[in-house]
């Protein structure tokens, strides 16, 4: 009987970490979806959001909703420059070449945050008190209440946004296809901006949902939710907006339950099996359609 | 005639420049702590080269060539430390295993194409790295200490100029021409009678078994392995692509002074050790945005073309 209890509990903490993927993940499939790349400094931007919103809450001393919006702000500037300086010159060049610029963005973004955040971690301020609910065997954290709760929140508002406006109808547009955008009169470099600073906002806030969560930021944080939120984002099918939830919240699950089951130090390895079994039988994505390849 | 000349002059080059170092090192001109240094820059040029096969060359795009060099810096050191054996065969095992792990990971994720391959295989680097983690006869999360210094500058310039040799004639044979015409376009290629697939994963079994026989050469240079991703992840990873892609994908020549270049000058600029990484990825993304193809672009270095050069600096100097 324990052992589904603990199940259970790590069930609800799987949930909560893979809301955070899932918010990572959105950013990663929207870019891939609108120029084909994958943003390898996607987690960086992340990291940067748990660091601005540790800024605004410390030095500016926000609260936590506004130090949110500060932070969501400044990594959709951050999002902006990097794709109008490293990979817009490159938008017709290989597509490798451009896997190299994103991973030496990536890379330099890490450096330069250590360089002036300092290398070592740093306890993220804790804007509300703890608190645990019990729910009859297994308990909840209303930090983790915090996480379902903005990540709900903010994936319907994105669905929304795509859906049902206009901006999201064009980019949905330029998704489709560039060219025959650019003909009915779409700004495409405007849309493929929006797209990078919408998915960098979304990262933002997971990166600060992660800070209160794990009480700890540093400069390296990215790197590992970054590379398994682009797996959940794969599993649900790249480019694919609700594939991204979908992923998300399946990784989180899956590794969690890793846990339970065995040993802690796996749960790195379980991602990118999940990926390789994924790549190899439903390279699309558990949501995706088989595509055909053009000659 | 001509060839063989230079065939006979380029040995002797590659002897005169290991006599060199033999000297100067008796002579106590070169100090042990730079003798090291040239070791691991003959470990570095076994790497680029070796991942330029796959990459240049074949056109896959891996980034998970430390999980090959880790898989033969362990066995190679569990070999020697637990069983004794000697280190030649060591090495070899230790690259024979990488080169089958290369095979069996090859064969599924080589289906794969561009970022999607990238994703794949840093995720097979990985996993590798969680097993070293997780395996208490390499030490597991302590690291493998203990092992003995078997590597000397002598053999790793060996295994380098083998590494060099071997890859630049695969290149230049049929297998190498396959290769190329994956890499160009494998829709054409597969047109053609090229078995695509084969080539791909040959090359990269080929790749993974001298990544092998480097890591095997450098845990026995450092004594010490550690399961970081610096050592042996996907930092690891990309600090080879890094040298990979500033010598030029397709370019062995500029691999080797890629590899020598970027191994030496962090020695001299320890003290900037912090700015040295952000000095790195803003040349990588300068040289992809203002010269995709490396710094050499598919050319090589060769002794003709530098006479060339030279005698062609002599003319128009007298000219001028």
């Amino acid at each position: 009987m324990s052992w589904q209890i603990a199940a259970l509990q790590q069930l609800i903490n799987g949930l909560a970490v893979g809301s955070v993927y899932a918010l990572i993940a959105l950013g990663y499939t929207m870019v891939y979806g609108i120029i084909k790349l994958i943003n390898f400094a996607h987690g960086d931007i992340y990291m940067l959001g748990a660091y601005f919103g540790f800024y605004a809450i410390t030095m500016l001393k926000l609260p936590l909703l506004p130090a949110m919006l500060v932070s969501m702000v400044a990594a959709a500037i951050v999002g902006v420059l990097l794709e109008r300086i490293a990979y817009r010159p490159l938008r017709s060049s290989p597509r490798i070449s451009v896997l190299i610029t994103a991973i030496g963005a990536s890379l330099l973004f890490q450096s330069t945050a250590q360089l002036v955040f300092g290398a070592s971690f740093r306890p993220f301020p804790q804007a509300m008190p703890f608190r645990r609910i019990q729910l009859g065997p297994v308990f909840i954290t209303n930090r983790q209440l915090l996480i379902f709760g903005v990540a709900v929140l903010l994936m319907v508002i994105l669905h929304v946004l795509v859906t049902y406006t206009k901006f999201g109808k064009a980019m949905r547009a330029v998704a489709r296809d560039k060219e025959a955008a650019l003909l009915m009169g779409i700004n495409v470099d405007r849309i493929i901006s929006a797209t990078f600073a919408l998915g960098s906002a979304l990262a933002a806030t997971a990166g600060i949902l992660v800070g209160m969560y794990y009480n700890r930021i540093d400069p390296y944080m990215g790197m590992m939710p970054g590379l398994k939120a682009f797996v959940a984002a794969v599993l649900g099918g790249i480019g694919i907006v609700p594939g991204a939830v979908v992923g998300g919240l399946l990784m989180g699950v899956a590794e969690n339950l890793v846990v339970t089951l065995g040993s802690s130090t796996l749960r790195d390895a379980v991602a990118f099996a999940v990926l390789i079994v994924v790549l190899l039988f439903r390279p699309n994505g558990l949501l995706g359609k088989k595509g055909m390849e053009k000659v | 005639m001509a060839n063989k000349l230079s065939g006979l002059l380029k040995v002797a080059l590659l002897v005169l420049v290991y006599a060199a170092v033999q000297f100067l090192e008796g002579r106590g001109i070169l100090l042990p702590y730079h003798v090291q240094i040239l070791s691991l820059c003959c470990i570095n040029i076994i790497l680029v080269v070796s991942l330029n096969l796959i990459n240049g060359f074949t056109g896959q795009f891996s980034i998970g060539h430390a999980g090959f060099f880790a898989i033969g810096a362990y066995l190679s050191a569990y070999l020697t430390v637990k069983l004794q054996l000697p280190f030649i065969p060591a090495i070899i095992c230790g690259g024979i295993l990488a080169g089958l792990t290369g095979l069996a990971v090859g064969l599924p994720a080589l289906r794969l194409r561009g970022d999607y391959l990238a994703i794949a295989t840093l995720g097979f680097g990985e996993i590798i790295r969680v097993i070293i983690l997780n395996t208490d006869a390499v030490g597991g999360a302590r690291g493998f200490s203990g092992i003995p210094k078997y590597t000397t500058f002598g053999l790793a310039y060996l295994t380098a100029i083998i590494t060099v040799v071997v890859i630049r004639n695969f290149v230049a044979s049929d297998y190498g021409r396959a290769c190329l015409a994956v890499r160009e376009d494998e829709i054409a290629a597969e047109s053609l009678g090229v078995n695509s697939t084969y080539f791909k994963v040959l090359a990269f079994a080929l790749g993974a078994f001298f990544a092998g026989a480097a890591g095997a050469l450098f845990s026995h240079y450092l004594q010490y392995m550690a399961p970081t991703p610096s050592q042996i992840g996907f930092v690891k990873s990309i600090d080879i692509l890094i040298m990979l892609v500033l010598g030029g994908l397709g370019s062995i020549t500029g691999s080797v002074v890629a590899a020598i270049v970027l191994t030496v000058i962090p020695e001299f600029l320890r003290g900037f050790a912090e700015y040295r990484m952000i000095l790195y990825p803003i040349l990588l993304m300068a040289v992809m945005i203002y010269r995709p193809s490396g710094l050499m672009a598919g050319r090589e270095l060769t002794l003709k073309g530098l006479t060339e050069l030279f005698k062609g600096a002599k003319t128009r100097a007298y000219h001028s």
